[in-house]
């Protein structure tokens, strides 16, 4: 840059010659540098302050508009991850033992109106009629034509119908989606599964919730959204159940029974393996209570478990197990049945008034003597045989998980009198539901500690309770073993399995009291099997059977309820994986001798 | 010198910025892809849920039962009886695999001079 001299030589020079002061041109030219300095000065500063204005307009600018928009949208949260975790089904499977599935869900759809919306009211009514024959036409277009906005029509619609009323085409018709419960297998083991229904609804959405059986039972925890749907693994094995409801269902048609209930248990867990009740109904069309009548006729009854019976005979072996157990006998004690035994007013006879003389207690067992149980639970006294009996479970209801298991609760008398303690001996008196005798039975079985009943897989046997000395079971096992090759189960001989068990037929109280129907029975027949090292309790009762290949009607367990057992057990048996083995028979008695 | 680190640090800020960018919409890409995908897992768990219940459905215990039934005579099943059961010393031995051909009386085929090798080898001429 070419500064200007403030004493430009030319111009002193001229000012001296002409006598003026030269320090005037050099005053000028400084204050003309003054002002040029300034102005450049104010430009810039003028510049700046441009830039600068335009950056806080921008910057004013952006955060308005980045306010106007959020201001304007709806609110979302930032997000570093998407969430992996997917939305299940909202209700857990329930699958049998080996993983086999029991109760899933489905996806469907349901139908509701808006009449409002509506086009052609009356054709719509004519062709849901027209679709669904169990809906009513008029009502239907009353219902449209009426006030109403807003109306369901069908809970769950098949995609056939769904597509059909699609092809209806009016928009006043609307489909909601619905999950639903579905029972792939259908009848099988209805009375464990219980079954489903919708609980609060709204269009999108449905509650699904269980209405008996492990569906409620277990209501809370299948909906639990923690278990992140694994299923619900049932004890039950799907090809045992399926094959026990099949021959109890043939049992019950051949012996003209109007209802039977089976239930099969592993000793040592506790497990449920099958458990039958006839009459039955399919879960995923599961009928209405009865509103009228008996409530046990309707096919909804449970009868393995709510049904309480008196289960007779099959009662005695307890009574000679705790007589042994408390070594007021053993199993070779001699007992006079022949003597009358009168208890309270009332006289204990045998069956069809027969007399055995003196019995073994192995004996007593075999030919199921009234008269020598009674003589023992006198000897046990009433308050050891409630205690007892309290111990093996007989008089609270079953621990089983399904809702129906509290409705099972055992009938027994308030005042525990001697005449109740000789009745109670023998199976009269106490009524039970068949589950409590297979869980009694079970204790037997596995060597006397009691193992509560479980619906669900176990993996490793539970702490039972003990209820009586291993060797008493061992005597007991062998008597039910005896009662099969000698006594009245001789029909539950099953090659192979060395069944033992013990018949019980009890005459039914008549429902308004008064005593015991004639002719109608509850034949029990409780076995385990294989008697030398029992793995399964099998209790199969028959409610009112008739035996009629003989002239006479024969109503005994032995000729009734023990055959449908054997078939039973030479059906599941197999399918349990039990190979049929030799049973080994007593070994000969060896003295050890030395000098 | 001033310049150099003015002009450094806006190419800092621009390349920042771009990376910054680029990550951005690189995440949101992601998180849409795997939105979509969670999507199709949810679609895909219908699905097999559908499936296994109509397999749970066709393998109904009554269905098959029925079915053995009706094809007996292909099938020839029964249900399983303990009778059934054998033990492992009831299956017989695998037969002993049939012996090769043995060729006990060999034809000579090679030829004029098969009669004169074997003289040959007679007379010990070969070892």
């Amino acid at each position: 840059m070419i500064r200007t001299p403030l004493r430009p030589l030319a111009r002193i020079l001229e000012a001296r010659a002409s006598g003026e002061n030269p320090d005037a041109i050099e005053r000028e030219n400084l204050r003309i540098r003054h002002e040029q300095m300034c102005d450049s000065a104010r430009n810039r500063a003028e510049g700046r302050l441009l830039i600068l204005s335009v950056m806080f307009f921008c910057a004013f600018g952006v955060i308005g508009a980045r306010m106007s928009v959020l201001a304007s949208t709806d609110p979302q949260e930032p997000r570093a991850a998407s969430s992996g975790a997917a939305i299940l089904a909202q209700r857990a499977d329930i699958t049998d033992r080996h993983g086999r599935i029991l109760a899933t869900n489905f996806e469907t759809h349901s139908l509701y109106a808006q009449p409002k919306q509506m086009v052609d009211k009356e054709r719509v009514a004519a062709e849901l009629a027209a679709i669904f024959p169990d809906l009513n036409q008029e009502k239907m277009l009353k219902n449209f034509t009426g006030s109403r906005k807003f109306l369901w029509i069908k809970k769950k619609l098949s995609p056939e119908q769904k597509q059909a009323v699609h092809d209806i085409g009016d928009p006043g018709l609307l489909f909601g989606p619905r999950e639903m419960r579905l029972y792939p297998n259908g009848k099988l083991a209805a009375h464990v599964m219980g079954g489903a229904s919708f609980g609060r609804e709204g269009v999108h959405a449905a509650e699904v919730i269980g209405v008996a059986g492990v569906e409620k039972f277990f209501d809370e925890e299948l909906r639990n959204p923690a278990r992140e749907g694994a299923p619900l693994a049932l004890s039950i094995d799907l090809t045992v159940q399926a094959a026990a409801e099949e021959v109890l269902y043939g049992g019950m048609k051949l012996m003209n029974a109007k209802g039977a209930a089976s239930v099969l248990m592993d000793v040592k867990t506790g497990e449920i393996i099958s458990i039958v009740s006839l009459p039955d109904f399919d879960p995923n069309k599961r009928p209405s209570p009865l509103v009228e009548g008996d409530a046990s006729d309707s096919p909804l009854f449970n009868r393995a478990v709510q049904g309480v019976y008196e289960l007779g005979s099959a009662y005695k072996i307890f009574t000679a197990a705790q007589a042994m157990d408390l070594n007021l006998v053993n199993h070779k004690t001699m007992i006079d049945t022949g003597k009358a035994l009168r208890v309270g007013g009332f006289n204990i006879g045998e069956f069809e008034k027969k007399n055995y003389g003196v019995l073994s207690i192995d004996d007593i067992i075999v030919k199921s003597s009234n008269r020598g149980t009674g003589r023992m639970a006198l000897q046990i006294g009433v308050q050891r045989q409630k205690e007892f009996m309290k111990t093996m479970g007989f008089m609270d209801y079953t621990p089983l998980e399904i809702v129906e298991a509290k409705g099972g609760k055992p009938l027994y008398p308030e005042r525990w009198t001697d005449l109740s303690a000789v009745t109670i001996s023998y199976g009269h008196g106490i009524s039970n539901s068949p589950l409590h005798l297979a869980a009694g039975y079970a204790a037997i079985a596995n060597g006397g500690t009691y193992v509560p009943p479980t619906i669900l897989k176990r993996s490793q046997a539970p702490e039972g309770r003990r209820v009586m000395r291993e060797d008493t079971a061992m005597y007991a096992r062998n008597m039910l073993r005896m009662v099969v090759t000698e006594g009245t189960a001789s029909f539950g001989e099953v090659p192979g399995y060395a069944v033992g068990g013990k018949t019980g037929t009890a005459d039914k109280p008549k429902e308004r009291g008064g005593g015991y129907y004639k002719n109608k029975v509850i034949a029990t027949f409780a076995s385990l099997f294989p008697a030398h090292d029992p793995k399964y309790v099998l209790v199969v009762t028959l409610d009112e059977p008739t035996e009629t290949s003989s002239k006479k009607p024969r109503r005994t367990a032995g000729w009734t309820a023990v055959p449908v057992a054997a078939e039973m057990i030479g059906r599941v048996a197999p399918l349990l994986g039990l190979r049929p083995e030799i049973e080994p028979g007593e070994l000969a008695g060896i003295t050890l001798t030395s000098n | 010198m001033r310049s150099l680190l003015y002009i450094v640090t806006a190419l800092a800020v621009i390349g920042l910025a771009f990376w910054a960018y680029r990550e951005n919409y690189q995440t949101q890409s992601e998180i849409a892809r795997s939105e979509q995908i969670n999507k199709e897992i949810g679609h895909a768990r219908a699905r097999l849920t559908v499936l296994r219940a109509e397999w749970a459905y066709l393998n109904r215990p009554d269905r098959l039962r029925d079915l053995t039934e009706v094809n007996y005579e292909r099938l020839g099943l029964l249900p399983l009886r303990p009778d059934q059961f054998g033990k492992v010393d009831q299956v017989a031995f695998p037969l002993p695999p049939e012996p090769e051909l043995v060729i006990t009386n060999p034809v000579d085929v090679s030829g004029m001079n098969g009669a004169d090798e074997a003289v040959t080898r007679g007379d010990g001429v070969f070892p």
